[in-house]
């Protein structure tokens, strides 16, 4: 070597350049600072949440609710006495009846023509027909929301959902998921989760499992399979179980905006003491999405042409991400259900003394 | 004290930074100096303030012992003492004697005639503490993001850092911190393998020398980096373990807030594949 060969120009020339070329690298691939953060735990624990300004700007700017429509007068004659074939809203009043059905047309059609929208379920001119699936699919997920307002309020508290918690103007709301097929050979050697190393947005683009839907929110798999005491003998979860649970968080962690910390203290994540109360509004969400996916999506298979179906077949069903989108109150927790009591469920007719309309 | 036959040649006057003559005096086989008396201050009062610390904390168990840094909503401000305000001081006392220390090191380095390797070396470990407990903090504008004082709540603090960004092991500087440490640990173990080998021969064989050394190595992996060498690379991958280990946690939070697997999306962003 030279002596002082660092005064060379060639070494100050591709030393320049290499510089150069990982200040773009770094500065392209990081973000820049300007970060806000909320504490979770007790001072100096390191639970929080971390955001980066520019990202909670993206995120709220697509978690705006519409403007209300005015309200409408709940007297008046039922829907079911006036329209033909109303089989779940027949309680509202006229008014109310066409104020959620704009609403709807709204949430999940929109169109610059009204009338346009209205066809996405209805047949022209005759609005009681039974001819489009998609009325039928209406149908039941108005039902669902009547069940997510009233049996699930320890999830959805007393902000509930609307139509528009998951739709957001589209006629498929933007995150669902389906089964995949696998891309991974069958191995007799080890076990091997069909979809692993397929980095997604759904689990964090981590090379875990990227469907850790099916077994946790299709199927009632369990998910604490974590040992409670040193060496536990009779605990047989295996590491794929291990992935797929850990896929299922970084799903949860992502689709809410969060992280690990919100819900859990890692020093252990099964421990209930030091976890946050969010995990408990968690566990029932858990709940709530598989009786969503059990009792009302996975059911309408029949009825959905093949096109709106998933590659294997199954339907197009929800996870954390298709109402939370990125926020761990959906829509910044806007209590959109209260313009919208018709979305509530129908009072029930309790004998002896009013039963409460929630839980 | 009765001094060691060599401590005299150890002896030496001059060589200091502050302080002149002044404090150039031993007490006992302590060289004491200006930056022994200031790491000596720093030292009683952060330990007299951690014992304090710990008399209100309820509990005398070691393990349990913790000071924690204020809640975020105090920002960068004073805490008050019994809210974060004891970690603060613990911590300008902490960097206070830390920073004396590597000075002390430098001014008997002096005395010596050795070059700074040594306080430089330590330097990076202090420079990694003052990542976590001042640059980052101001960075993310609250001291609360330092991390506590205390066997298992630090350990707690530090499972939490990592599960904030979903998954730590993605963090890149990360993946070259604990690459430099194994390689660390592995450079040592071969180092010392080597030297206690050929040192200790068998009974009555003569003890080796260096290039008996270079001749095993370089028939065992075709390559030896030699005696003085051997303790550059030492240093080399040991200060550069310390240092990734600050660039993984200070772009954690500052320059990075999601999931570190989500970071490698431009590796599969590359127009060549994607």
């Amino acid at each position: 070597m030279k002596p002082e060969f660092y005064k060379t120009f060639g070494f100050l020339f591709w030393t320049g350049v290499a510089a150069i070329a990982t200040a773009a690298f770094l500065v392209v691939t990081f973000e820049r600072p300007g970060t806000t953060e909320v504490q979770m735990g007790f001072r100096g624990t390191a639970m929080e949440v971390v955001y980066n300004n520019r990202n909670l700007d993206r995120i709220q700017a697509r978690n705006i609710i519409p403007a209300a429509i005015e309200p409408a007068d709940p007297e008046g004659p039922r829907a079911s006495e006036v329209f033909e074939n109303v089989q779940v809203l027949g309680h509202l009043s006229v008014e109310q009846f066409n104020r959620i059905m704009q609403a709807m047309s709204e949430w999940i059609y929109p169109n610059e023509n009204p009338a346009e929208s209205c066809n996405g379920c209805h047949v022209p001119g005759n609005f009681a027909a039974e001819d489009i699936y998609t009325k039928h699919v209406a149908r039941r997920m108005l039902q669902m929301v009547h069940t997510i307002n009233s049996t699930f309020a320890n999830h959805v508290q007393d902000v509930g959902v609307t139509c528009y918690t998951c739709h957001r103007g589209q006629a498929v709301p933007a995150a669902v998921w389906s089964q995949a097929p696998s891309n991974a050979p069958a191995s007799r050697m080890w076990q091997v989760a069909g979809e692993q190393n397929r980095p997604v947005a759904a689990t964090g683009y981590a090379t875990l499992p990227s469907d850790p839907f099916t077994p946790y929110l299709w199927r009632d798999e369990p998910i604490r399979h974590l040992s409670g005491t040193a060496r536990e003998r009779n605990n047989n979860a295996s590491i794929i179980q291990a992935e797929w649970v850990y896929g299922l968080m970084m799903h949860m962690s992502t689709a809410l905006g969060v992280n690990c910390t919100f819900c859990h203290n890692s020093r252990s994540f099964a421990s209930w003491e030091t976890s946050t109360p969010q995990r408990v509004t968690a566990w029932h969400g858990i709940r709530m999405v598989r009786a969503i996916n059990n009792d009302y999506i996975e059911p309408l298979r029949d009825r959905f042409p093949p096109h709106r179906l998933g590659p294997l077949g199954d339907t197009l069903k929800v996870n954390c991400t298709t109402c939370h989108q990125g926020v761990y109150q959906p829509l910044y927790g806007a209590p959109m259900l209260r313009d919208y009591p018709e979305l509530n469920p129908p009072p029930r007719r309790a004998e002896g003394g009013s039963q409460p309309a929630r839980n | 004290m009765a001094m060691l036959t060599f401590e005299a040649k150890y002896r030496v006057r001059g060589g200091t930074l502050v302080g002149g003559n002044l404090f150039d005096f031993w007490i006992g086989p302590f060289y004491v100096g200006f930056f022994g008396v200031t790491t000596f201050f720093f030292t009683l009062v952060g330990v007299s303030l951690i014992l304090y610390g710990a008399a209100i904390g309820g509990t005398w168990n070691p393990w349990l012992i913790n000071i924690a840094p204020p809640d975020l909503s105090y920002g960068l401000r004073l805490a008050p003492l019994r809210e974060g305000g004891l970690w603060q001081l613990i911590t300008v006392c902490a960097l206070g004697a830390f920073i004396s220390w590597a000075f002390r090191q430098a001014e008997i380095a002096r005395k010596l005639g050795m070059g700074m390797h040594i306080p430089w070396a330590y330097g990076m470990a202090v420079f990694a503490y003052f990542t976590l407990v001042v640059i980052r903090p101001v960075l993310l504008g609250a001291w609360g993001h330092g991390f506590p004082y205390g066997i298992w709540s630090h350990l707690d603090w530090v499972s939490n850092v990592g599960y904030q960004f979903l998954h730590f092991h993605y963090n890149p500087a990360h993946m070259i911190a604990v690459s430099f440490f194994f390689t660390t640990t592995l450079a040592l173990s071969l180092h010392a393998s080597l030297v206690l080998a050929a040192i200790n021969p068998k009974k009555g064989e003569a003890v080796k020398t260096p290039e008996h050394e270079n001749t095993f190595y370089r028939d065992f992996i075709g390559y030896s980096i030699g005696t003085l060498g051997i303790h550059r690379l030492g240093l080399f991958v040991a200060l550069s373990a310390g240092f990734w280990s600050a660039v993984c946690i200070v772009i954690s939070g500052p320059f990075w807030t999601r999931g570190w697997p989500e970071w490698w999306n431009w590796w599969l962003q590359l127009p060549i594949w994607n």
